[in-house]
Order: structure tokens, then C-alpha cells, then sequence
């Protein structure tokens, strides 16, 4: 809605005419009486999948509620990791898709959100899983996806830096690569996409925290919210660690949820020294280099259920010998900063994306520590959802009673364990 | 971080424990005549609490048994612990200690 674009002519422009051509990203509207749709959850799937519902859909009467500031949650807390590198169909066409909307999102959205294809490499220590690795790349090149598999000497040509000692605690054998996989700008992917929405005329409300779901036959009507009752002839519901309380509120229990927390870190900045993404093979850690020059890693999860957004210091020190190992070269980078997010973990690793038995109420959940990646597809897909009251093939298998149904989409064949995924 | 009061040890440090999740849950009695419901719910459904949460901990690294602990999901405040053998811990259970 009559919003500068961002291109060099407006940067030329602004720096002679003192800055005064920009237009804010969003308006900061007043909730209005009634919408067609409510999201609640303005965090990157919430906000993708309002801009795709007003763009693929032509579904502009509707708002993205959000109890704090939008993308307060997961979206600006994670690893930035973008891949498609799944082996099971269900998964690897989704994030697949995915990537593809990644790949044209800066165009897309007229917003540069840095996305970078710097390639993902998964360290691999033996032989055996060398094998398995291979059998996942020709999985994903089976379903059109670019894989390759490498051995040590090429994986020292990308990633030097790299322990490749053969008295390593694990000495790196090869390793699997998806090179159009990359990192991206998180918080520029959830302006961009509120940008984006906003521009459609969607309301964006922020400190607006949804308490209630008023539902009468079992037929949606509309939210309670700390800003008072808001119509709706249809909600989706996208709040990754928070999905048990909220729905909690509809009726919906006893999901197949547990909330976790998972850490992320970022170092002090560095001259380049890593130019790809790596993850470990022999322990939970993966890392890439920031454009400022931070290592951002991550790894495993703190193991036990919470709701708090903090870490702790005996998991922070298991993830940073395990980079050690991989990379001894980073022993004595100083530490600048470390937080956590809460990982709505399902109990498959894979996600849901699904209508629910309320008629015009629709859930997307259960990301794990996967939910950046799949940001757009999320919401292209949950917009489909919603608007078609149908899934789209993309994510009719991520459903909630796949669990009873014994269809479950167990990724790493661990069992129903949330966090061993 | 913080301690968890094991109902052998006395108070020790986390890293001494693994988590071993929701101790609410209770896998059917009658294994082979349990329904698929039953079966869906024990192993899948989760109340996944924002507060208190009963929950089992594995002393892997000290007296290696498991115990119950009732602990803040939010706050990660630890309200009680008890021996395993305390039957029946459902939400509203506040009995303290071994029920045996």
C-alpha cells in the first residue's frame, strides 16, 4: 500500500532529499471488529502465511495477531540454516518447495534478506556412514533434489579448516552436500514478509496476546485477546513452542508436543574462516560464519521439557567440545553471546500442518529445531490450507493423527521421542 | 542451572541426571487388550504443561535410579521429589515422597 521500493534509485534519492522519501514497513493498526482470517503467531510462519494468503489467494480482510513484537520468537533465535536435505518423499518435496521459494524470496518480497547458497556439508566419520549418507544423497537426488557425496580430500578443499588429523577424536571420513543449501538474514525474513503483508492491506497487531478461541458448534467464531474479542470465520493458529498452551484454550489437548528449549551461539567476529555450513557427524554441533564475522552454532537440546527461553551452562560446554573436536582451530574464540528458544518438538521430528475437528480452525506446528528453513513453505502451504479449508499435496501427510494412525514420518527412525530427532 | 534432590543421594548437580520425560504417562495395564486409543495416547499424547510437570530423571551418573521430580517448566523450580514406587502420580497428586 504505496510503500517505497527498496532499490538503489530511492538510496540515491534519500541521500540527497535528508531521508525523507521511506515509508514505514507496516502500518500499526487498530484490530477491527471481524476479519475473513486471524493468524495468531506473528513469527515467520505466521507472517508467511499471511502474505500468502493475500497473494495467492486473494484473502486480504485478515490480521496476523502477535502477543509481543513480530518475529519475537524462533524466528529471530535460530541458526539461520536453510536446506532441503530430507530423505523421506513427504519431507523432501515440502522443504524442497521450500528452498525454491527461498531461492526468488529477496525478489519476491522487494526485502534482502541475505539469503546466501554457501552450501551445507554433513561430516561423516566412518564408513558406515559414509553408506547411509550416500543413501540419503541418492534419496534426495531421487526426488529431484542436488546432492553430492564427498570424500575426506574433498571436503578438505571446501572446508579446510577442519580437523583432519587421522588421530581426531573422530577423523572425518567424507561427507554429504547440498550446495544449494546457505544461511539467510532471520530478521530480515520476518520484516520482509510483514512488509510484504502489510502491503496487502493485512493487519499486522502487535501486544495483542490471544486467550481464548470462542467456538460454537463446532464452528469457529473468533478470538478472545488481551485487546478484546476479534471475529474470524477462520484462525490458523502458528506459535511453534507456545502450540500446547494456545490450543490448549481450544479445546485441542494432549497434542503430540513437547516443548524444549534449544541453544544457539554466536562467537566474537572473526576474519572469514568458514565460508559453508557444517554440521558434525559425531556430535551435535553445526556452524557457519555471519557477514559480521560471528560463528553462529548450535546443537543438541537441553533434554528436559521448558518454557523458559534461557540456556544452560553444561549444555553450552557439551555443544563447544564437541566444535572443538571438529574444529580445534576455534578453541580460544571467546563466546559473545548465547540464548534459547522454545522448539515445539513432535514426536516424529516431522511437522503438522493440518485442519483440526473445529470446523475453520487449522494448526501448524511441531517444527522441531527445523522451523526457520521451512518459513516459506510453512506458510505457502498453511495458507493453502486455510484458504482451501484442503491441504495442498505438499503437506497432506502432515497430519495430526498420523500418530494414531501409525503413518508417522520419522525422518531419523528414532521412535517417539521428542529431541531425538 | 540447578539441583535435584535425589530420594537416595541428597541434593547433586543436573549434569549427574538424564531426563526420562512425562511421569503422568502409564503404558496400559492389559498390554494385549489395550486399544489402539490407549496405546496412541500413552505413547504420543502429551499434556506438555506450562508450570508444574511431574516428570522421571535417571541418576545415570551417581546412584543410577530413576526418580520422580515435580518441576516448573517455566521457572525450572523443583516443588518435590520422590522414589519411582510412588504409584499413580497424576496431575492433581501431591502426595509427598515414596507411596509404598
Amino acid at each position: 500500500m504505496g510503500k517505497t521500493p527498496y532499490n538503489i534509485w530511492n538510496v540515491i534519492k534519500g541521500g540527497l532529499t535528508g531521508q525523507k522519501n521511506w515509508t514505514p514497513a507496516w502500518r500499526d493498526p487498530e484490530p477491527k471488529a471481524s476479519y475473513d482470517a486471524i493468524i495468531v503467531g506473528g513469527g515467520g510462519h505466521g507472517l508467511t502465511t499471511a502474505f500468502y494468503l493475500a497473494k495467492n489467494h486473494g484473502m486480504t480482510n485478515i490480521a496476523v495477531l502477535e502477543k509481543g513484537y513480530l518475529g519475537s520468537g524462533n524466528v529471530g533465535r535460530n541458526t539461520t540454516i536453510v536446506r532441503s536435505n530430507y530423505m523421506h518423499p513427504e519431507n523432501a518435496h515440502f522443504y524442497e518447495h521450500g528452498l525454491k521459494l527461498w531461492e526468488n524470496m529477496s525478489q519476491e518480497l522487494n526485502y534482502n534478506v541475505m539469503f546466501s547458497q554457501r552450501a551445507i556439508i554433513n561430516l561423516c566419520h566412518s564408513k558406515a556412514q559414509y553408506d547411509a549418507f550416500a543413501r540419503r544423497g541418492n534419496a534426495m537426488r531421487l526426488n529431484g533434489i542436488d546432492a553430492e557425496i564427498l570424500n575426506a580430500e574433498e571436503v578438505r578443499q571446501r572446508a579446510p579448516m577442519l580437523d583432519f588429523n587421522p588421530r581426531a577424536r573422530f577423523p572425518i571420513f567424507g561427507g554429504l552436500m547440498q550446495a544449494r543449501g546457505g544461511t539467510a538474514r532471520h530478521d530480515a525474513v520476518a520484516w520482509g514478509y510483514a512488509r510484504g503483508a502489510d502491503s496487502y492491506g493485512v493487519d499486522l497487531i502487535q501486544n495483542c496476546e490471544v486467550t481464548g478461541f470462542k467456538i460454537e458448534n463446532g464452528e469457529i467464531q473468533g478470538v478472545e485477546t488481551s485487546r478484546g474479542y476479534i471475529g474470524a470465520k477462520k484462525v490458523g493458529i502458528a506459535v511453534a513452542g507456545n502450540t500446547s498452551k494456545v490450543c490448549a484454550t481450544a479445546g485441542l489437548n494432549n497434542l503430540p508436543i513437547e516443548s524444549h528449549k534449544l541453544q544457539a551461539m554466536v562467537s566474537e567476529p572473526l576474519k572469514p574462516l568458514i565460508d559453508t555450513v557444517v554440521t558434525y557427524g559425531a556430535g551435535h554441533f553445526y556452524v557457519s560464519q555471519s557477514d559480521k564475522g560471528g560463528l553462529v552454532f548450535g546443537g543438541d537440546l537441553d533434554g528436559y521439557n521448558s518454557y523458559a527461553a534461557r540456556g544452560n551452562l553444561p549444555t553450552i560446554e557439551h555443544i563447544i567440545t564437541a566444535g572443538v573436536a571438529m574444529m580445534p582451530c576455534i578453541s580460544r574464540v571467546r563466546l559473545l553471546r548465547h540464548w534459547a528458544g522454545i522448539m515445539d518438538m513432535s514426536m516424529d521430528g516431522s511437522p503438522i500442518i493440518t485442519k483440526t475437528d473445529t470446523k475453520g480452525l487449522y494448526l501448524n506446528a511441531g517444527w522441531c529445531y527445523g522451523g526457520f528453513k521451512a518459513t516459506p513453505a510453512s506458510g505457502w502451504c498453511f495458507a493453502h490450507t486455510i484458504a482451501n479449508d484442503a491441504p495442498h499435496k505438499y503437506n497432506e501427510a502432515f497430519t495430526l493423527d498420523r500418530f494414531a494412525k501409525g503413518r508417522v514420518i520419522d525422518e531419523k527412525g528414532a521412535g517417539p521421542v521428542p529431541g531425538a530427532h | 542451572m540447578f539441583k535435584i534432590e535425589c530420594p537416595w543421594c541428597g541434593d547433586r548437580d543436573m549434569v549427574e541426571f538424564t531426563y526420562g520425560g512425562d511421569a503422568t504417562k502409564k503404558h496400559p495395564d492389559d498390554m494385549a487388550a489395550a486399544s489402539l486409543d490407549e496405546w496412541n495416547a500413552y505413547v504420543y499424547e502429551r499434556d506438555n504443561p506450562c508450570g508444574p510437570h511431574w516428570e522421571y530423571w535417571h541418576h545415570v551418573n551417581g546412584c543410577r535410579q530413576w526418580l520422580m521430580v515435580h518441576r516448573d517448566t517455566l521457572t525450572h523450580e523443583i516443588y518435590e521429589t520422590a522414589k519411582p514406587t510412588a504409584k499413580d502420580v497424576k496431575k492433581p497428586w501431591t502426595g509427598k515422597g515414596d507411596a509404598s
